[in-house]
């Protein structure tokens, strides 16, 4: 594109006839125009750098840039250097740190080096002048315009696009069909099984001991002591085959003891907790975080990712923070042998809200 | 030099070259410290992909679990997934492989940040007006897909954190109506976590958004090119030139130079801070989590939005879920984002304004937009701060239910004070440049009349400095008019009451008349 050099005032003529006649045909909408604007007075008298005007400090700035470039070759080759004088050495964690640093700033000199050196030359060097260059409406010529018209209207005419209609809706029909395999190939993301179904279910089930997460020792209701709070996953877990994890992001439990008179049990849950001891799921409600902070003296619990708060005392209800239902409990008792187990399966499904759930 | 001029022709005489020389060669760009921003966010973009495909050549994005054999001493026996484990070696057993991966985490943070400020720099001044809306939406979708590219990346090490970031994910797509559980069940492969995800994430994040953003970068930078840089108004700047420096060599030195600065400064942080330390957090498992964990930044304000929903929201109608504590921030975000990709249309409704405007105006002189723009800040930034509630309680000791509550407050009335208060300041301001035009600045010279008096003697400013202060384009509210068949429609009537809106508290810039009335 063609670029004027502008030499102080005179050009201001030249931008001031430019608005005149670029005046656009286009409206203006609800924007004033006056007849009486303040002119723009054109470009201000031009002001020299003084590496324009000493020789001396001209010299001195292209010093200043190649002793920058001269570094940053140095930065370069320290990095390198850096790369072999420290290695990484197992067990030391120190040298990673060390070998991360060095190299880094080793690289990063190699960088600035180029970047300041460059960004200074063109600052204090190079020639100095603004430069104008006109500007066109983006729209095509009215010429331009007409010839793209002519165009399509060729194509359409060799084509017979528009005439030809039970040509182009076939066609668009094909089109409108084709994607429809590509969506039905994603079926097979997964398995065949209906994942509501599996939403539904957990691994715990009538007599499956709760065992500790994430050793998996069995738990004795004498072990649960008031105020302590269990981590608990179903017997048999940790010695899945296959969806250890999957299994585990439902059957999540959490196991606390209440002082029985602060205990506040409903109706229709009479004996699903023994002796103070409740267990709830420990997979949060909202969007399924793992309810991990446990509060002994409010008996409170309190879910990381987003602070709802659940009342173990009331039936763990939410007493704050964007969770809408309270945790599903897990009916338990003790067998012969002294052990908590499970008396069912969780009564609704655990973790967070979808479609089907309460069908 | 004579092999210099053999190389151009015989490039030239395969490519046509010249051509492309001769047209962008000495396209001028103007200056401004906020056009960098847009610069800052291309190079972080460039920093990323050489710093991620090192990164490729030794990750293994694969959910087998493995035993950890590695030198990282307390992670040795415990099993992960071959995931984690690779991101663990590339810490620890790769000479510069934890360089790369912080280099590559502190870029894109920096890639999202100053793709928002540079927004905010385009939107505040008026930027996106025609003929650059349309790029304004590229420069959205930009937005969103580098979003998409951090959520993605932060993904695949496997961690604790990152898994807990995979698990809300999960349970908002659980809660979409009718196909939720669906949803999440294909794109898991499996029940929640299944052993699909981070494979299928890792070729969203390092083949498919990554061609669609440099697609759409490319757009951008095409636009750029056609409808030329917009630049701020100053003496003998006008709506019809472009003034500041030549591609060669100037803007090409300062860019390229500008380039390796920001990569510079991107290695620097990179060396001297930890970000991101995976081995700390140890790998996925759906039962523990620790406190006080922080999204990276740009997740913030979806996650805040999560978090200043109050308690119960969710109704079961005919059996039917419907969790409104998921669907109200997920909803409202996606029209909160909407909002900002088409206000460029809005505005061009409202103003009916069909020129071309490729000065940068000042945010001060369009009042009511300045004002939106704060409220959207201020919203933005109530979410964002609610990420970090749980912080902030600890930090200062406050009740984490205080904190939800006052910032519940800045999000939902937060932007009608800020809208308020902008708006009113804008219009301070402007009365005060116009006061400036008029009668000049105070010179701190105190002179005594004759009479005895004190006065502060004004200075004038010169024609230059002037005409930044009286150069604005000035709108004024739509008159209702019936229309050729004697009818007002009720777009009409919205359009005006809109334009009332945004136009009816206005100050008209100083004219040639007062000008020289006030002078004699
Ligand atoms: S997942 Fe527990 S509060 Fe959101």
């Amino acid at each position: 594109m063609m670029a004027d050099d502008h030499d102080g005032t005179t050009s201001g003529e030249a931008a001031e006839t430019a608005v005149e006649k670029h005046a656009s045909s286009a409206s203006p909408g609800v924007a004033v125009e006056r007849a009486d604007r303040i002119p723009n007075p054109g470009f201000p008298p031009e002001r020299l750098r003084v590496t324009d005007t000493d020789p001396a400090k001209e010299r001195a700035a292209e010093r200043t840039v190649s002793g920058l470039f001269l570094l940053s070759v140095v930065g370069s080759v320290l990095a390198v250097v850096a790369y072999f004088a420290f290695p990484i050495v197992e067990g030391d964690p120190s040298t990673i740190r060390l070998n991360n640093l060095f190299l880094g700033l080793g690289i990063t000199l190699g960088l600035l080096g180029i970047g300041i050196g460059a960004v200074h030359w063109s600052k204090a060097l190079m020639h100095g002048h603004e430069l104008v260059e006109e500007r066109h409406g983006t729209r095509g010529s009215d010429e331009t315009r007409a010839k793209a018209v002519e165009i399509f209207q060729a194509g359409n005419a060799e084509s017979g696009f528009t005439r030809r209609s039970l040509v182009r809706n076939t066609l668009i029909g094909a089109l409108v069909a084709t994607p429809i395999p590509a969506i039905a190939i994603f079926r097979d993301l997964a398995p065949a099984e209906d994942p509501i179904a599996l939403l539904k279910h957990t691994m715990w089930e009538e007599g499956v001991r709760l065992t500790r997460d994430p050793s998996g020792t069995p738990i004795k209701a004498s072990e649960v002591t008031i105020g302590s709070a269990f981590h608990v996953i179903p017997e048999g877990l940790t010695e899945l085959e296959s969806h250890k994890l999957e299994e585990k992001a439902k059957a999540a439990v959490l196991l606390m003891r209440l002082p029985l008179d602060r205990l506040n049990e409903r109706e229709d849950r009479q004996g699903w907790s023994y002796d103070g001891i409740v267990a709830y799921s420990k997979i949060c409600t909202h969007v399924g975080c793992p309810v991990a902070l446990y509060e002994q003296q409010t008996h409170h619990l309190l879910c990381p990712c987003h602070q709802s708060e659940f009342d173990v005392a009331n039936h763990a209800e939410v007493i704050f923070g964007p969770a809408a239902r309270p945790l599903p409990q897990l009916p338990i008792t003790v067998d012969e042998e002294g052990y908590l187990v499970a008396k069912s399966d969780f009564t609704e499904p655990v973790g967070p809200s979808f479609w089907e759930r309460a069908l | 030099m004579r092999f210099t001029g053999w190389a151009a022709n015989y490039i030239d005489e395969r490519t046509s070259a010249s051509t492309a020389v001769k047209t962008l060669g000495r396209k001028i760009f103007p200056d401004h410290w906020s056009f960098m921003l847009g610069e800052v966010a291309l190079y972080s973009f460039v920093v990323i992909l050489l710093s991620g495909t090192f990164l490729t050549f030794f990750f293994d994005p694969s959910m087998t679990e493995v035993e950890y054999e590695g030198s990282y001493v307390p992670l040795q026996g415990i099993p992960m997934s071959v995931a984690y484990h690779s991101s663990l070696d590339i810490s620890f057993e790769i000479r510069g492989g934890l360089l790369m991966r912080q280099v590559h985490h502190w870029a894109a943070l920096l890639f999202v940040a100053s793709i928002g400020l540079h927004m905010l720099r385009v939107f505040f001044t008026g930027a996106f007006r025609k003929p650059r809306e349309l790029n304004w939406v590229i420069g959205f979708l930009l937005f969103v897909l580098a979003m998409a590219l951090g959520f993605t990346g932060y993904s695949l090490p496997d961690d604790l954190l990152s898994g807990n970031g995979l698990r809300i994910i999960d349970g908002m797509i659980k809660a979409v109506p009718l196909a939720g559980g669906w949803i999440s069940y294909l794109l898991f492969g499996d029940e929640f976590p299944g052993t699909d995800i981070i494979p299928r994430l890792y070729v969203l994040h390092i083949l498919l958004l990554p061609a669609i953003l440099v697609a759409l970068i490319g757009a951008h930078m095409v636009l750029l090119i056609v409808n030329k840089h917009t630049q701020f108004a100053g003496p003998g700047r006008t709506n019809d030139n472009v003034v500041g420096a030549p591609v060669m060599p100037v803007f090409a030195a300062k860019a390229g130079g500008f380039f390796f600065i920001v990569f510079g400064v991107i290695v620097l942080i990179a060396s001297l801070f930890t970000i991101n330390p995976i081995w700390n957090y140890g790998p996925y498992d759906p039962s523990p989590v620790s406190a006080g964990t922080q999204p990276d930044w740009y997740i913030g304000f979806a996650d805040g939005a999560l978090r200043l929903i109050p308690p119960h929201l969710e109704t079961v109608i005919f059996g039917y879920t419907w969790s409104w504590n998921v669907l109200i921030p997920l909803v409202g975000l996606l029209v909160f984002l909407a909002a900002a990709a088409l206000y460029p249309f809005l505005e061009a409704w409202v103003t009916g304004d069909k020129r071309e405007h490729h000065i940068a105006e000042r945010p001060r002189n369009n009042p009511t937009r300045t004002a939106i723009g704060a409220a959207g800040v201020t919203f933005y930034a109530g979410l964002w701060a609610a990420a970090s509630s749980d912080l902030i309680a600890t930090h200062f000791r406050l009740s984490i239910e205080g904190v939800i509550h006052a910032l519940q407050f800045v999000t939902v009335v937060g932007p009608f004070i800020a809208y308020f208060v902008t708006k009113r300041v804008c219009l301070a301001l402007m009365r005060k440049d116009r006061e400036i035009a008029l009668h000049g600045f105070e010179s701190g010279r105190i002179v005594r009349l004759p009479g005895g008096e004190y006065i502060e003697v004004h200075e004038q400013l010169d024609d230059y400095e002037r005409w930044k202060l009286v150069s604005y384009e000035e709108y004024q509210p739509l008159m209702v008019r019936p229309d050729a068949r004697g009818r007002i429609t009720a777009r009409q009537r919205v359009r005006a009451s809109m334009s009332r809106w945004f136009f009816e508290d206005r100050i008209s810039p100083v004219t040639q008349r007062e000008l020289e009335s006030q002078r004699h």
